[in-house]
Order: C-alpha cells, then structure tokens, then sequence
C-alpha cells in the first residue's frame, strides 16, 4: 500500500444515545455511515499492478512467440526446405513456437521461467490435439453422411430390395434403427433389473457373499465385448440349436452391459450418505421401506446416468451383434423371428462391401448413431445435474423479508411507524 | 406424542410385548431382532438371488469359456502359445501371431494415448479456466461415449492415407529401427509403394487410441483433482510456478491415477475388436514391424473366423477368447488396485 487513507473519526451520531437526559428528544439523528477519505496532503496514489491479470508485456511474450513462428514455420517448411503441406507446417509451427517461447521466457527469466513456460504450451498443445481429434471425428462423419440424410426416405425405409450401387432416394435405415432399439430394450429388460438388484444388494443387504459377488462383478467388466458374444453364440445358437436373432443379439448386449450397469450403479449407491439410512430406520421404516423410498430415490440421478451411459455403449458395440444377430436387408421386428438388423451392424457391413455409394449410407447411419448416442449423453448428464441448478419454480428464499406494504394494499408510508421499534427504546426509562 | 407408556428399565429387554399390552392397541413395535422378518427378509432374500442369479451369470461366462477352452488347451499344450500359424484344417492352432498383434496394437496405442491423455487431465485440472472446466470434462465423457465404429471409420477413412504417409517418412529417417522398417518396399523409390505402408498395427494403433483415450484421461484428471488444494496453494505460496507445483504435488499425488488409468486403458485397447477388423489386413506372422501392412489380434481372429467354425474350431476360438480375457482381468486388476491404492492419500509422499 502505498497510501494509508486516514479515517476520519466518526462522529458517532446516535446508536448509543447520549447519557445526558438532553438527548432523549424525539427525533434522534438516524445512523449515518461515513465513507472514508484520503489526506489531501498525501501524494497522489500510484497505480498499482494488477495481480489478476497479465500486464500488456506479459501478452505479448505469450503470444508474440506463437505470432512469429507461424512466419517462421511457413518460410522453413513452404519457402525453404521442401516439406510442403498443411501437416508439416502444423508440426513445424508448434516446434518452433516452443523453441521461441523459450527463448523469450530466457530473456525475463531463468531455467525455471523457461520450464514452466515451455510445459504450459506443451499441456495445451496436447488438450488441442485431443480436441481436433474429438471434433474431426465427429464433423467428418456428419459431412460425409449429410448426403443420404437429406432423403427423407433413408429414415423411413428399409433396404429390402435395394442394391447397393442405387441411388440415396431408394432404400434407408429404418429396418437398422429399429433393429437396435429392440435388441437395446432386450438388454436393458435383462440388465436393468439384474444390474441395479445386484447394486441394491450389494450395498444394502452386504456380507461375505455380497463380497464375492462385487468381486466376480469387477472382473467380468474386464470381458471384451466380443468374447461375450461368442459365448452367447457357443450357448444360444450353437447348443440350443435357436436361429441367430435379435433376441440373440440382445442376450449379447446383455452380457456385455451386465457387469458395468451393475458396477456403475453400486458405485452410484455407495455414495448416498449413511445419515439418511440410518434417520429412516430410526424412524421406524423396515429396511425394504427405507431402499425403496430413501436410498433409491436419492440415488435416482445417478443410476439414471450410470443406466443410460451402459445403453450408450450398449447400443454403439458392433462385436457382439455381428456375431449373433445376422443381417436382414428388411424391417424385423419379431425379436426370434431370424435375422435382425442393426445399426452397427449396418454401418460395418456397408463399409466393408467397399461400393462409394454404400460407404456414403454407412456413413448416413453412423450420423444417425451418432445423434443417438449423443441424445441419450444429453439426457443423462441432465438428470445427474445437482438438484439445486434445476429447481427454478420454486420461490426465492431471501434473507431480507419482503415489503408486505404495497401488496397488502396499505399505504406505503406505513412504514415509519415501525421505525422507533429501530430506535434502542430499551434505554429511555433511564 | 403426549403420552408415553412407562415401564421400569428392568423390564426393557421385553419391551415389545409390554407396550403392546400396556397401550391396548394394534400399533406395537416390531420385534428388534437381527434377522429380517416379515417384508425385510422378502427383501432381503430376492437381493440375494438377484445378486446369486447374476454371479451365476456373469461367473458363468467365465467359467464356461474356461471349461470349453480345456480340451483345446490339453490338446495343444504348450504349443498353443508358441505356434503362429491359425490352420484349423491341418490340425495347426496357436495363438502367438495374434497375441502379439494384440500386444502390439494396444502398444502403438498406449504410446499415443498416454501422453495426450496425461496432457489432457492436466489442462482441465490445472489450466484451463474454471467456467470452462464442467464442459471440457463433458466432452471428454462424450468422446468415450462415441462408439467404437465411429473411431474405426475415422481411423480407416479420415487417418489412414496420413498414417501410411507418416510410416513413409518414418522408414526413410528411421528404417535402421526394426519397428519401423517395411519389408519389400522402398521409401526413396520415385512412386512410393503406398499400399504397404497400410493396415498396420500402427494405423489400427491410432484408431484404438481415439477409444483408450477418454477413458485413461478420465480416470486421471479425477485423481488429479483430489488433489490436496492445501498442498498445491503451499506450493506455489513458497515461490513453486505453476509447472513446479505440478512436479512437486500434483504428479506425485496422482501417481497412482496416472498408472491405473493408463491400465484401465490398456485393458480396452486389448479387447477392442471393430475399428481392428476395420482397419488391419490379417496375417499370421509374429513380426516387430509395427507400420507394415497386416496385422492381427484376438478379436479379429474371433470376428473373421467364427463364421465357417466347427466344435473344434469354435473351442480353440473359445480359447484364444479365455486367454485375451485372462490378460485384460490381470491388467484390469492391477488398475483397480493402483487407483484404490492412490485414493487412501498413500501417494502423497514426493
């Protein structure tokens, strides 16, 4: 601080009335706040450094490096040295801009500055990448499958019929779409109950052979997807002698999601507090009554998370389904009637044939899956918001109590009859 | 509650029956006993099955691909392990091609995931801005919620002709290293053989990474922000900068985060299947060129041979399928235990 500003004494008006019988007049000078103010010999203030934020100079040797090695990367790599091509100038740029960042955290500082600069551009340079990656994964598959989606008909109907040469207003995907929604809703019949019983037990009922079963649970999240849609073609198709079909390819997903639905909503019921199972069975509430209306309730955002998560990779899980469902180029919707098509399935059987056409329609139906997949993301992490963010209709609870005056229909100037119960009244008898 | 029945302390241990009786109503309290009665122990035995029902499910897998894997396993011994080549006609069954191609995808992987994911889970722990950290986080869930065929046709479509250039450039600088060289194919040759330099492990490496990816930097970035805020704010309080004070805290606490995800990881990258199939060419060679064309792995076996399988055949699937789960339960194991371990504070020490 370079200026003490010099509080000037207050007066002290009122709060404490003056002992003097004097002052018990009516009318007592209301509380009154004083600002402080500066000496006025003291010497102006000096601006002071904002701790906040980088200074002007402080920018510049951030982004100033990253300015001039951008001209240096495209003189060396398109002018100079024979390394044309967005790729190189790309690496180039971010090399040399850690070599000059370097350089003119030298000039400020020591070895120290210069470390901590360079790992500042190398851990954002990383997250970027990962972030391109992420974007380019996504804006490439919806570029390439925007073509087939402006049909209409690629959402409504199904191949049967259709070659794989013809144009995109024949044929569609719906037999796909559909397909994976009823081997989903297979899975999430079996799992579903299954899965979040065995959290239930688990966390509530426990024991030692509550243990072993978390124990055998962990592991099997270790099954690849594809292992388990071998055992269910070894036992389904192979020894039950059943036809492959949705059924089967449900019984697959099933297999698969098992184990994470479970694993996911044990972790999700561990964290509801102790405090509130024990309040409910101190209350008399049987065990039962306490799961069912004080541990699954608080716990609802969250399992609803952990369920619609595991239908996520459920749906998206390619492995299982092309082991058991087979591929039906027409709309199925009897679940043990044959073959049954789905939209993984349909995405890598058309990439594979190899035809432009076809890959354009792998293409539409992965967009499609895609918007699912992130339809249900959107939908889960709405339901596992904290409570308080989505209460909105429910009324302000403010500190200050409002003014009643207005509403009630009495005037408003009312209120300074309620001003001596202000007034520390207390003192008068004195 | 205006009034309560009394009754002497002595009579306490009978407490049920004496209020019942005193009061001379219906309302009595239930019985405090250990055991479950009535709707509890409803309850509590439909738990049980539930959770029996699914450890018979789940172990059963398990369990049936051990016993369909035995007979392979007593026939073949030893050698199931040692011998490369996949014919099932002339008798001929192992697993050594395909495992290494496993290894080495889920290695090329790894060697891509781990840097960035590490880098990842630092800027949105340490650096990035605090509005900006809820959605960065939601994008990194997103990514691992994006299915697996989507990376692949990104890998297969979108990444490929660069991977295969960069393999180029790699066996032109670096060719002396066996990982990268290609046999049969010349990089200084006017027109560039491109085709071998394709569906690699390398290229379905990338792919898999994409998957890995997410789910090792989520794991990291939640052990990262465990870290003790005290400790962190004593660093940079006694002059640390911010990468010191990640050096100094911020890594050794999470430590152990940092191995459990990357195994956590590891164990996907072991058993992913579709953007594999996608992407490599299959062959049944143990060789260390990581960039040359074709490759294999486990999933890849089960997913183009399960097909035209007999008894025999699906068995030695079955097996090469209970050996790959074996390894991921191991890897999978190891991870749980790390990241448990870091979670109790163990590894604050520097």
């Amino acid at each position: 601080m370079t200026t003490t500003p010099e509080l000037t004494p207050p007066t002290t008006p009122t709060t404490t009335t003056p002992t003097t019988p004097a002052a018990v007049d009516p009318a007592p000078t209301p509380p009154t706040t004083y600002l402080p103010h500066l000496d006025d010999d003291a010497p102006p203030p000096v601006p002071r450094r904002s701790l906040g934020r980088p200074s002007p100079d402080e920018q510049l040797t951030r982004w100033g490096p990253w300015l001039s090695s951008a001209a240096l990367a495209w003189l060396v790599t398109q002018q100079l040295l024979p390394l044309a091509g967005v790729a190189w100038f790309v690496v180039s740029w971010f090399l040399l801009g850690l070599v000059v960042t370097a350089v003119t955290a030298a000039m400020h500082g020591g070895w120290i500055e210069v470390k901590d600069r360079v790992a500042a551009a190398v851990v954002t340079g990383g997250a970027l990448s990962v972030g391109v990656a992420l974007v380019s994964t996504v804006g490439f598959v919806l570029l390439r499958g925007w073509e087939p989606l402006t049909h209409l008909n690629f959402l409504t109907d199904d191949m049967s019929g259709v070659g794989p040469k013809d144009a995109f207003d024949r044929g569609g995907i719906a037999h796909a779409v559909v397909g994976s929604l009823i081997q989903l809703g297979i899975g999430l019949a079996i799992t579903l109950p299954l899965g979040i019983g065995t959290a239930v037990f688990m966390t509530e009922v426990g024991g030692r052979f509550a243990r072993l079963v978390r124990t055998i649970v962990e592991a099997m999240t270790a099954l690849p997807s594809i292992v388990a849609g071998l055992f269910v073609y070894t036992v389904f198709i192979i020894m039950l002698g059943q036809p492959r079909s949705g059924l089967a390819a449900g019984l697959a997903i099933a297999v698969m999601m098992l184990p994470i639905i479970a694993r996911a909503a044990d972790v999700v019921l561990r964290v509801v507090p102790g405090g509130l199972r024990e309040a409910s069975l101190a209350l008399g509430a049987s065990r039962w009554r306490t799961v069912w209306h004080v541990v699954l309730p608080t716990a609802r955002p969250g399992l609803a998370t952990a369920v619609i998560l595991g239908s996520a990779r459920g749906v998206g899980e390619t492995s299982p389904v092309l082991i058991t469902s087979g591929a039906a180029a027409f709309l199925v919707t009897d679940p043990v009637g044959g073959a049954m098509n789905s939209l993984p399935l349909f995405i890598y059987s058309n990439v594979r044939s190899g035809e432009e056409q076809a890959i354009d329609r792998a293409f539409g139906a992965a967009s499609v899956l895609l918007v699912l997949v992130l339809l249900l993301f959107v939908v889960a992490r709405l339901l596992a918001r904290p409570p308080r963010t989505k209460a909105r209709g429910r009324p302000r609870v403010s500190l200050r109590p409002r003014r009643r005056g207005p509403r009630n229909g009495a005037p408003a100037d009312a209120h300074p009859s309620t001003q001596p119960l202000d007034q520390p009244e207390s003192q008068d008898p004195r | 509650m205006t009034t309560l029945p009394s009754y002497d302390a002595a009579a306490g241990q009978d407490m049920g029956r004496d209020m019942g009786r005193d009061m001379g109503q219906d309302v009595r309290p239930r019985r405090i006993s250990r055991k479950a009665t009535g709707a509890d122990a409803v309850f509590e035995h439909s738990a049980r099955a539930v959770g029996a029902s699914v450890l018979v499910i789940t172990g059963g897998v398990g369990l049936f691909l051990g016993w369909q894997a035995y007979p392979t396993l007593s026939r073949y011994g030893f050698g199931f392990f040692t011998e490369s080549a996949w014919n099932p006609e002339s008798d001929v069954v192992g697993i050594a091609a395909v495992l290494t191609g496993t290894i080495s995808i889920a290695f090329v992987a790894m060697v891509f995931a781990f840097p960035l994911s590490l880098l990842t889970a630092l800027f949105i722990s340490e650096y990035a801005p605090e509005r900006a950290k809820a959605t960065l986080v939601a994008m990194v869930d997103l990514m691992a919620a994006v299915p697996s065929i989507v990376y692949g046709l990104w890998g297969y479509l979108l990444v490929m002709p660069h991977a295969g250039d960069l393999a180029v450039w790699l066996q032109k600088n670096l060719g002396w290293l066996p990982v990268f060289d290609v046999r049969g194919a010349d990089p200084d040759a006017a027109v560039v053989d491109a085709s071998r330099y394709v569906s690699s492990s390398f290229c379905a490496g990338i792919a898999v990474a994409m998957m890995v990816l997410p789910m090792a930097c989520a794991v990291m970035r939640q052990v990262f922000s465990q870290t003790p805020q005290g400790e962190k704010e004593a660093a940079l309080a006694l002059g640390a900068t911010r990468w010191g004070m990640i050096t100094s805290v911020v890594l050794p606490f999470g430590r152990g985060g940092i191995i459990g995800g990357t195994m956590l990881g590891l164990g996907r990258a072991l058993g992913e299947t579709i953007a594999v199939v996608l992407i490599i060419s299959p062959t049944f060679e143990v060789k260390p060129n990581l960039t040359e064309i074709g490759s294999n792995s486990v999933s890849a076996l089960i997913a183009g041979r399960f097909g035209e399988a007999n008894a025999a055949q699906l068995s030695a699937l079955l097996a090469a399928g209970f050996v790959l789960f074996l390894i991921t339960l191991v890897v999978n194991t190891l991870a749980s235990v790390v990241v448990n371990r870091s979670r109790s504070g163990a590894g604050t020490d520097a």
